[in-house]
């Protein structure tokens, strides 16, 4: 945690890191992407659209992650007060909607050929639904407002809450679809996932994961320069 | 403790008396009770078996529709500025204010709401069910629009904000509230849904006064 | 008892209101503050108050509740003076509303809903709010608005009351207070 004491010198280890990050990535990617379409067998009841969970799966846990992420950095933008951690959960949260996004889709996409609809109100499906609502409840506060320490001080409230909704949700939203879907959607996972499956979708887990640290430190990057060129502003406009 | 009755007595001679309170509440559900079979036909089967579920989505709504009144007021007219000096600890200012919403518009509006369900073919042997869970469902959707109330308490038109950040947190009341009247689940499970409901409320009385508190100071810094 | 500022500054969205301000009031005085439009004369009050925070500086007060009286009166016209002060009464730990009725003329309009009050009349009673509770410190942003010569007057006395029983006013005014001061805080407007 010590990195992060001083923004300055936390940006010139990330400088020094970028470039590093983005060639891993890129290189995960490649590596995953060949394991995912080349190197993996197609399921035997579900065909080659099995492979959609290569992108689904990464997706739906980095989505929840990052939300668990954001509320983390909110929680010690409340008790430490450190100026980076406000700018760390905001620049999350349109990475994390991004990963939620994709975990819908792709999910609807998959469900087309499985369900022979293109959405279903699967207790997944649906959870991830709402994880998207608290994802966009928390990025309007932050437009909301015109006051930035105002937006920060009220976002850290959302994000909390929101965190403690999201357990409660999952839970509530099992209990209604065993109770509305007797189990014959409900695959819990399916059959045991097979060693051939489960490497390329831990490659996958990997390039998501960098994938997302080197987006969100662009981010924080962007977040923290558009700091300082409004504090630049105020100062010019309070001298003339 | 003075205090704490004060507020909770003046909001609800407010709630009712103003406009845009319980009133309006009651007459916003009035009209989402007739648009509902223009929507879905009048076909007394259909709207009996999701007559339960339309009725609690009515009250949601409903609820939701005061939320913004509950802090923007004072807000304006400076009295959150005299209240946050005042010995009651501003925790339990909010906590009041809470429960004067619950009482002057959730608690009216869950005794009618099953009652105006008749209108549409509910199946009268649920109604004291359907009213115990509403009772108890209204009260957590009374602390968790304080939430968002006091968040946007200083936005001049908080409205869609404040239904984008409240209705995540009703997914789980309506969840078992619907859940404790369901055919499906019979006595018992009727029985383990409103528990759940005491356990939601009691969590939502938990977070309500300290989110709601941070939200008012975060207007004070 | 005594309020001190030590090189108070205070910050609104970023930019300076005002900076490296000093001043102490004590017990029995009257401090008048000056200052053109945007200078942070509301500031100030709020940051006493406590509904602002201080930027940099100290601000060492050794009273615990004080009065601050605004523009926006905190009263809710759809309900009578009576209901309105016996609810401020109760909030600010009063005894009776008596006191607060007599201060500003306000008898024979109790049961009046505030809705149909004048504005002079409405302005007197955000100012009853000031006897409804003993506080040594009175924070008054503007007070002389809207009020007409007798009722002005009025104030006038009730504020040589205090400040004779050991109370403490802090008052923005750009008119003419009327109340000698002990002191005056100029506040100017920021480079």
């Amino acid at each position: 945690m010590q990195i992060f004491a001083n923004p300055n010198r936390f940006f010139q280890i990330a400088d020094r890191a970028m470039p590093v990050l983005w060639v891993a990535t890129l290189v995960a990617f490649v590596v995953a992407l060949y394991f995912a379409f080349f190197n993996s067998p197609a399921d035997y009841q579900q065909g080659e659209t099995v492979r959609i969970m290569y992108v689904h799966v990464p997706s739906a846990s980095l989505a929840l992650f990052v939300y668990v992420l954001m509320a983390v950095a909110s929680a010690m933008a409340l008790i430490f007060r450190h100026p980076l951690a406000d700018a760390a959960a905001k620049a999350a949260a349109p990475l994390g909607a991004a990963f939620c996004f994709l975990a819908l889709v792709t999910g609807s996409i998959w469900g087309k050929p499985m369900w022979g609809t293109w959405w279903v109100w699967d207790a997944r499906l649906t959870s991830m639904f709402v994880l998207m609502l608290l994802y966009l409840g928390y990025m309007a506060v932050w437009r909301a407002f015109d006051d930035p320490h105002r937006a920060a001080s009220l976002a850290r409230i959302v994000a909390l809450v929101g965190v403690i909704n999201i357990p409660i949700v999952k839970f509530s939203v099992n209990w209604w679809n065993t109770l509305h879907q007797p189990a014959s959607i409900v695959r819990a996972g399916g059959p045991a996932i097979d060693k051939s499956i489960l490497w390329p979708l831990g490659m996958m887990f990997m390039a998501f994961t960098l994938l997302f640290i080197s987006t969100h430190l662009v981010a924080l990057k962007n977040e923290v320069r558009a700091r300082k060129i409004r504090a630049e502003k105020l100062k010019s406009m309070g001298n003339s | 403790m003075i205090a704490f009755t004060a507020i909770l007595k003046r909001d609800i001679i407010l709630g009712l008396r103003q406009g845009g309170g319980a009133g309006a509440a009651l007459a916003f559900m009035l009209s989402v009770l007739v648009l509902i079979p223009l929507a879905l036909g009048p076909d007394q089967n259909l709207l009996r078996r999701l007559a339960p579920g339309i009725m609690w989505l009515a009250l949601l709504l409903a609820v939701l529709l005061t939320s913004e009144r509950i802090f923007q007021l004072d807000y304006e007219d400076g009295t959150l500025d005299a209240l946050v000096g005042i010995s009651l600890p501003l925790e339990l200012v909010t906590l009041a204010k809470a429960l004067a919403h619950w009482l002057a518009v959730g608690l009216p509006l869950a005794i009618i709401a099953p009652l105006l369900g008749i209108l549409i073919n509910i199946d009268t042997t649920a109604l004291p069910i359907l009213m115990l869970s509403m009772i108890l469902g209204s009260l957590s959707l009374s602390l968790l629009a304080s939430i968002g109330g006091a968040i946007t308490a200083g936005l001049r038109r908080g409205g869609l904000l404040v239904a984008l950040l409240i209705l995540p947190l009703y997914v789980p009341v309506l969840v078992f509230g619907v859940s404790a009247t369901s055919a499906e689940t019979g006595p018992t499970g009727s029985f383990s849904s409103l528990l759940v409901q005491v356990a939601i409320t009691m969590v939502s009385l938990v977070v309500q006064p300290w989110a709601s508190a941070a939200a008012l100071r975060a207007y004070f810094r | 008892m005594t309020l001190t500022a030590t090189n108070l500054a205070c910050e609104r969205n970023g930019r300076t209101v005002f900076s490296n301000l000093s001043f102490t009031i004590r017990s029995g005085q009257c401090a008048e503050l000056r200052g053109p439009n945007g200078a942070g004369k509301s500031s100030l009050l709020r940051v006493i108050a406590g509904l602002v925070p201080t930027a940099a500086g100290t601000l060492s007060c050794d009273i615990q509740h004080l009065h601050f009286i605004a523009h926006q009166d905190a009263m809710k016209s759809a309900m009578t003076v009576k209901e309105n002060l016996l609810f401020w009464c109760d909030v600010l730990g009063g005894t009776d509303i008596a006191t607060a009725l007599n201060a500003f003329n306000l008898n024979g309009l109790e049961n009046d809903p505030v809705q149909l009050l004048s504005a002079g009349q409405r302005r007197r009673l955000t100012l009853s709010r000031l006897f409804l509770a003993k506080r040594p410190l009175w924070l008054l942003d503007e007070p002389m608005t809207a009020l007409d010569a007798t009722t002005q007057e009025l104030l006038r006395d009730h504020m040589r009351v205090h400040l004779r029983g050991g109370g403490m006013v802090l008052a923005a005014t750009h008119g003419d207070l009327g109340v000698k001061p002990d002191q005056v805080i100029a506040l100017g407007a920021m480079p």
